[in-house]
């Protein structure tokens, strides 16, 4: 066996990493290159330099769009986590129904991005209309909106996380702390926690980089308005590579840009909660 | 727009929609490849006439061999998907801007087209678009017109004329009168000015060029870096008056999209409704003899003798980056286009035009010898004209960027919800300096 893996492995890893190169690697590097580039056609550009790179700097929309973002990404990573824990806790206790619970909370995951914006839009805008508002006119509203939106949309994902983390637990090592006297709250931060940092910080890793990546609800929940007050930085980064004649190169800059911070932020992340994780 | 809604949906699959007709072309090629010929591929913008383009294909590839793709890119998309057809090996031969400040990002790929057969059938050289270099880098192929099109039972209704409005003060008096008597009547003056993204170019595009058409008239000029704002005034009392006496409440209408405006004004809730001769089928079962389109008025001296707004921002560039044959092909395939029999009465016809029987696309088109356009909207600019009106041009096409338009539209919205000085000062902002800001980025 072992040695038929030997011998044949290109044929299992060729395929998928082919597909990376092409669909991953190759337009990486060209986007990187056309970041310094002046151009209309991604196959036909002139170097500028770092051109593109100030313009991105300078731009006050690019700005308001980072902060928005981190505040974004924050709050929908405390709301998703808190309650998908909370979820995860109540599902993992013997209930009557727990798996069709489950099953509900996850079915959102299955929605397009697209599709949830519209359908949250109609909901929103409809329980607005009532005070002669939208969600379009405030930025604040939409600020909100997006939460509800992301925070119905993924946490049933990561709590499924949480299910399996918690279900992995020993037992023994919660009634070891019950018979020495650990209340329910003590049992649940100094045993359960600890013991759930592994399935944590995936979970808080994937919420935050979702959070900073997100383009489809916002896309359709509120496009940016009012006056690209609710615009996220991928939904800035698209508008910036289409909106003007001859600044699709700032728009690569801002993405080059843009990946290097949810790089950053998210091995910052990892770091800071592996560290955090114990061995039962 | 229903039509146009359901091409958004498929907007997200144009990645795959491109793939597909590249790997169709391929097969096409070597089928056709016995004629040593050119190809022709083009990247249609109007998906409402997708169906009459892969019929014309079809028959222009029977005629003479000549192989045709028709690609039509989804409502909203046209630019992302040039961008990225225009980046491939096959690229397309014969693609569309929308004026000066699209040829701006295209110019480079557009062919001259100086002394060509396509530019020779023009009606006048006022189709012709001009590029840096004064060469003629694109054709109109299609002259459409706006104005406000008026239910004119509903008016009579209510005791007006149509052909009485003929000022803003007019408009504005027979228009508050119908809010004033609306549960009476049981309907309101405008169909709602929606600012979702399918109906807000109506406004922050459409109605907007009329602002800068005067502006440009009392300077004499025909683009500009800087716009002053000497007609917002007018352009304030226009919006004022759409968004108080319309079907919905101003604060709600950021929800509002281009379908519930259609339906407002063929379920006869409101008498009057802005768009251009592209919406006649929508509009048509009222009965054309219902319908007639008004000048927009908003408020200039010698308004009177104003027109409808007539232009066109649909340019044909071929891609000068094309191989020679691809570049002959694709002129002959568009002067067939326009100078055939069969090519022209499916531009210009309307109901059965098609060889197949099928609804021709119902363009005017401006060229010689074309057929007289059946649809109401157009013969009714025709008479504005032969009764000495003058035309308001499309300036719009001068528009800086896309970015400009969706702030004035933004600033239009906050506006509609709260109306204060203050917020129509942000709309002014926009406008004015955001004219300057946008021009200043898009032409450094």
């Amino acid at each position: 066996m072992e040695k038929a893996i030997k011998r044949w492995w290109p044929v299992f890893v060729l395929p998928t990493f082919a597909a990376f190169c092409i669909g991953f690697i190759a337009p990486f590097i060209m986007g990187l290159g056309l970041s310094f580039c002046d151009f209309t056609t991604v196959a036909d550009a002139t170097f500028t330099g770092i051109d593109n790179y100030v313009k991105a700097f300078s731009d006050t929309v690019f700005q308001h769009a980072f902060w928005y973002t981190a505040l974004f990404a924050v709050a929908s990573l405390v709301v998703i986590n808190v309650v998908a824990f909370a979820f995860a806790l109540a599902l993992t206790k013997k209930l009557r129904g727990t798996n069709i619970f489950r099953t509900v909370f996850f079915m959102p995951n299955l929605i397009g991005g697209i599709v949830l914006g519209y359908i949250w839009q109609l909901i929103f805008n409809g329980v607005l209309a009532q005070y002669s508002t939208s969600i379009n006119l405030n930025e604040w509203y939409g600020f909100a909106g997006l939460i509800i939106l992301v925070a119905w949309q993924q946490i049933g994902y990561m709590m499924i996380i949480y299910i399996a983390g918690l279900q992995s637990i020993p037992g023994d090592v919660l009634e070891a702390a019950e018979i020495d006297g650990a209340g329910s709250w003590r049992r649940l931060f100094s045993v359960t926690i600890p013991m759930m940092m592994p399935s944590i910080t995936i979970c808080m890793f994937l919420s935050l980089t979702n959070g900073f990546k997100l383009f489809d609800q916002n896309l359709s929940l509120t496009a940016g308005e009012p006056a690209k007050m609710s615009e996220l930085l991928a939904l800035n980064i698209y508008n910036t590579f289409y909106g003007r004649t001859g600044w699709e190169g700032v728009g690569q800059a801002k993405a080059v840009i843009f990946f290097l911070l949810v790089v950053a932020i998210g091995l910052i992340q990892l770091r800071a909660t592996r560290s955090k994780e114990v061995q039962a | 727009m229903l039509n146009r809604r359901s091409f958004l949906s498929a907007g997200l699959g144009v990645g795959a929609m491109a793939a597909l007709a590249g790997c169709s072309g391929s097969d096409n090629a070597t089928a056709s490849a016995a004629e040593g010929s050119g190809k022709v591929y083009y990247l249609n913008f109007k998906p409402e006439q997708d169906e009459q383009w892969q019929e014309l294909a079809e028959i222009y590839t029977k005629e003479t061999g000549t192989e045709v793709t028709v690609l039509t890119a989804a409502s909203g998309q046209y630019e992302t998907t040039l961008k990225s057809e225009m980046a491939k090996t096959n690229a397309p031969t014969l693609f569309q801007v929308n004026g000066p400040v699209g040829l701006a990002s295209w110019e480079q790929y557009c062919y001259d087209l100086d002394g060509s057969d396509v530019v020779n059938a023009l009606t006048s050289d006022s189709y012709e678009l001009h590029g840096s270099d004064d060469k003629i880098k694109g054709v109109a192929y299609v002259v459409e017109t706006y104005g406000l099109i008026a239910n004119t039972d509903l008016l009579e209704k209510a005791g007006y004329k149509a052909e009485d409005i003929t000022s803003f003060a007019e408009l504005k008096k027979v228009a508050e009168d119908i809010t004033a008597r609306k549960d009476e009547l049981g309907f309101a003056a405008f169909t709602s000015a929606g600012m979702d993204g399918s109906s807000d170019w109506r406004f922050k595009t459409h109605l907007a060029n009329l602002p800068i058409y005067y502006e440009y008239q009392a300077d004499g000029i025909d683009s500009t870096d800087a716009i002053k704002g000497t007609y917002l005034d007018n352009y304030r009392q226009i919006w004022d008056l759409y968004i108080n006496n319309a079907t919905c409440e101003p604060s709600i209408l950021s929800t509002k999209t281009g379908d519930d405006a259609v339906a407002d004004f063929v379920t006869e809730k409101a008498a009057f409704y802005q768009n251009g001769t592209w919406a006649y089928a929508d509009v048509e079962d009222l009965g054309a003899d219902k319908l007639k389109m008004l000048p927009i008025y908003i408020g200039v001296d010698g308004e009177e003798n104003q027109g409808l707004c007539t232009g066109s921002e649909n340019y044909w560039c071929v891609n000068g980056k094309a191989s020679e044959e691809d570049i002959k092909a694709t002129l002959d395939f568009i002067n067939w286009c326009v100078t055939s029999d069969e090519g022209k009465n499916a531009m210009a016809g309307a109901e059965g035009a098609m060889p197949s029987g099928a609804d021709g696309m119902g363009f005017v088109i401006p060229f010689e010898g074309a057929p007289e356009s059946a649809n109401p909207f157009v013969e009714q600019d025709a008479a504005y004209t032969a009764d000495g009106k003058t035309p308001v041009d499309w300036c719009f096409s001068t528009m800086p960027s896309e970015e400009w338009k969706n702030g004035v539209g933004s600033a239009l919205t906050t506006y509609a919800a709260n109306q204060t000085d203050d917020e129509w000062n942000k709309v002014v902002a926009a406008f004015v300096d955001g004219w300057a800001t946008e021009y200043a980025a898009a032409n450094n």
